[in-house]
């Protein structure tokens, strides 16, 4: 840990920075905060209603539904990306090189598409008339597939859709913690016989503690905020199986312009997200950067 | 004379050993290479598998799409990529999208650098309080900020500009961009500034004539963070344009429910989205990895 002195005078290197964030974030937030205790009927009638609006979404079978398709979601996501994003990074060359440069570029590709093109693509890839994955499933292995009116095939799609445009962001950040590790830890193994799981479980896997740790921050906090993709994909559907937690309150705050529903729901979200952020980034200082590993 | 023969004769012994092990180990290599090449190979064909079908569709008219399955253009027509060059509509799209990326990269910047130095160098009343805060604007979901942002937007006449969306960006950029730029300045020895600052440079100057060479290669890759995400989000850039600034991501949904679904034109305006991308990808290639780990290896 690098030493710091202590100067109150850096409040001004971050002024222009709060400034401009909280422009963004605390304007809107207090906006939302605002809707979410008042019914408002037009610009000029509104009406103070206190936790009205809480307590009538926590009680909501839809917000509760969605909110367990997006937990469980969320934890398939990291249970199939994070072993897949590092046996990738295994894999991947580590040695420098133009085969190492195309595989970085490649591997990266996915992530720097815009996330309605991501849903556009899959669209094509699965329709099963002109889907190349769809038609194989649908004519050549003889299973039914049509996945916007099956909500298990729609689930499925979303699910493989999200497998491969964020698995490479794991594989990105366990290459990043493979590549920090020295040459003479692998010397010092081959020196000791070690087995190549050996190897893995007692040097890489340690070493890639750090960036494991923001992987899956990164990883659970992206996918429980998914909106773009499964929009384009399945637009939340059939019926609401797929509307994940961002669907489904765009659908209230935009669609029916519901603000007090969309304000409560939008806060009760929010503190989800915050709860989980706090967990992830308390360890995240305890973890640090995998140097004590 | 003979202890040293034995030594010398003992070195070559171990000499010989090493060797035996090295081929050993390299027999071992050459079982594993390509059971790893194999995967890796197997890995980015997978990868590649989607974007090359949406490659093969702009290259065929929709008759064509919507008759047949195809495996590869049997007669490739670049006429959906002609009619994207030619109609304003379409290319306008790209100019708006790098329009509001570039602004948005060079905002972001401008206000992480700065706080950034503060972070990694200064402690401060409430830093980590102020650090937390912003983390959970980058983890805020976009869709609770989406309403109350465009009413604020209006209130102020910004909607449909490229500042707008360059300013929405910030909510998640700016947060980002002080995270990586912390780590790779808390990379740099602490001793750089205080013998500067001895030999008389003033915080600003040194900031700019010595410390922003040292970090560049963190600069660039915040840039390309702040590009990334700026280029892949939608949900506040359709929201927030109208016609004038509209990027080309949301001319693309649009034109969809227009004419009908034109599945060639759709798939050639999607890889030409992509192809921005790679090529920034190509010049961070060496950061990317350390980039991702928010310079933190």
């Amino acid at each position: 840990m690098m030493r710091k002195t202590l100067d109150n005078r850096a409040w001004l290197l971050v002024l222009p920075m709060g400034l401009l964030v909280a422009f963004n974030a605390l304007i809107p937030l207090m906006t939302v905060v605002n809707y979410s205790v008042q019914d408002v009927f037009d610009a000029t009638h509104r009406v103070f209603v206190g936790a009205d609006w809480f307590r009538e979404m926590l009680r909501s079978d839809r917000l509760q539904a969605a909110l367990v398709r997006q937990f469980v979601f969320s934890g398939l996501v990291l249970l199939i990306e994070i072993p897949l994003g590092v046996a990738i990074a295994l894999v991947m060359p580590r040695k420098g090189g133009w085969a190492t440069s195309l595989t970085l570029v490649l591997v990266a590709l996915p992530l720097l598409i815009p996330w309605n093109v991501i849903g556009t693509i899959w669209v094509i890839f699965l329709r099963p008339d002109i889907g190349l994955l769809g038609h194989f499933i649908d004519h050549t292995l003889g299973i039914h597939f049509d996945y916007p009116t099956v909500p298990i095939q729609a689930w499925v799609s979303v699910l493989l859709m999200e497998v491969w445009h964020w698995t490479p962001l794991v594989a990105l950040l366990a290459y990043a913690g493979l590549r920090a590790i020295p040459d003479a830890y692998y010397q010092a193994a081959r020196i000791d016989g070690a087995s190549a799981w050996a190897v893995f479980r007692y040097i890489q896997l340690p070493k890639m503690r750090g960036v494991l740790t923001i992987a899956i921050l990164l990883r659970f906090v992206f996918s429980f905020l998914i909106y773009t993709e499964p929009f384009v994909l399945t637009g939340g559907g059939p019926g609401d199986s797929t509307t994940f937690l961002s669907i489904y309150l765009v659908k209230i705050a935009v669609g029916e312009f519901d603000v007090g529903r969309a304000g409560a729901f939008s806060i009760i979200y929010f503190l989800i997200v915050l709860a989980f952020s706090y967990v992830f980034y308390q360890v995240l200082q305890r973890v640090g950067t995998g140097e004590k590993a | 004379m003979k202890s040293q023969a034995a030594a010398v004769a003992g070195h070559w012994e171990g000499e010989r050993v090493d060797a035996a092990r090295r081929a050993g180990s390299a027999r071992t290599l050459a079982m594993r290479l390509p059971l790893r090449t194999i995967g890796l190979i197997a890995y980015l064909a997978l990868l590649l598998l989607p974007i090359y079908w949406m490659l093969n569709m702009s290259l065929r008219d929709n008759n064509d799409i919507m008759t047949r399955l195809a495996l590869y253009p049997e007669s490739p027509t670049f006429q959906n990529y002609a009619k994207i060059f030619t109609d304003p509509a379409w290319y306008m799209g790209y100019v708006n999208s790098f329009a509001y990326v570039s602004l948005n990269t060079l905002i972001s910047l401008a206000v992480a650098l700065p706080a950034a130095y503060a972070f990694s160098r200064y402690r401060f009343l409430g830093d980590k309080h102020l650090f937390f805060w912003l983390l959970t604007n980058l983890m805020a979901p976009s869709a609770v900020f989406l309403l109350p942002v465009f009413q604020f937007y209006s209130a102020l006449g910004l909607i449909d500009t490229y500042i707008a969306v360059a300013l929405a960006h910030t909510l998640f950029n700016v947060p980002l961009a002080v995270w990586i730029l912390e780590g790779f300045m808390s990379g740099v020895p602490r001793e750089i500034d205080e013998t500067a600052f001895i030999d008389g440079y003033s915080l600003p100057r040194f900031f700019i004539v010595v410390f922003l060479p040292l970090i560049r290669a963190g600069v660039g890759v915040t840039a390309f963070f702040c590009f990334m995400f700026s280029w892949v989000e939608l949900l506040f850039a359709r929201t927030l344009t109208i016609t004038a600034a509209k990027p080309i991501a949301a001319v693309m949904t649009r034109t969809v429910s227009a004419s009908g679904l034109d599945w060639g034109l759709l798939s050639a305006a999607g890889i030409l989205t992509i192809v921005p991308g790679a090529l920034v990808i190509y010049f961070v290639r060496n950061y990317i990895a350390k980039g991702f780990a928010l310079g933190r290896v």
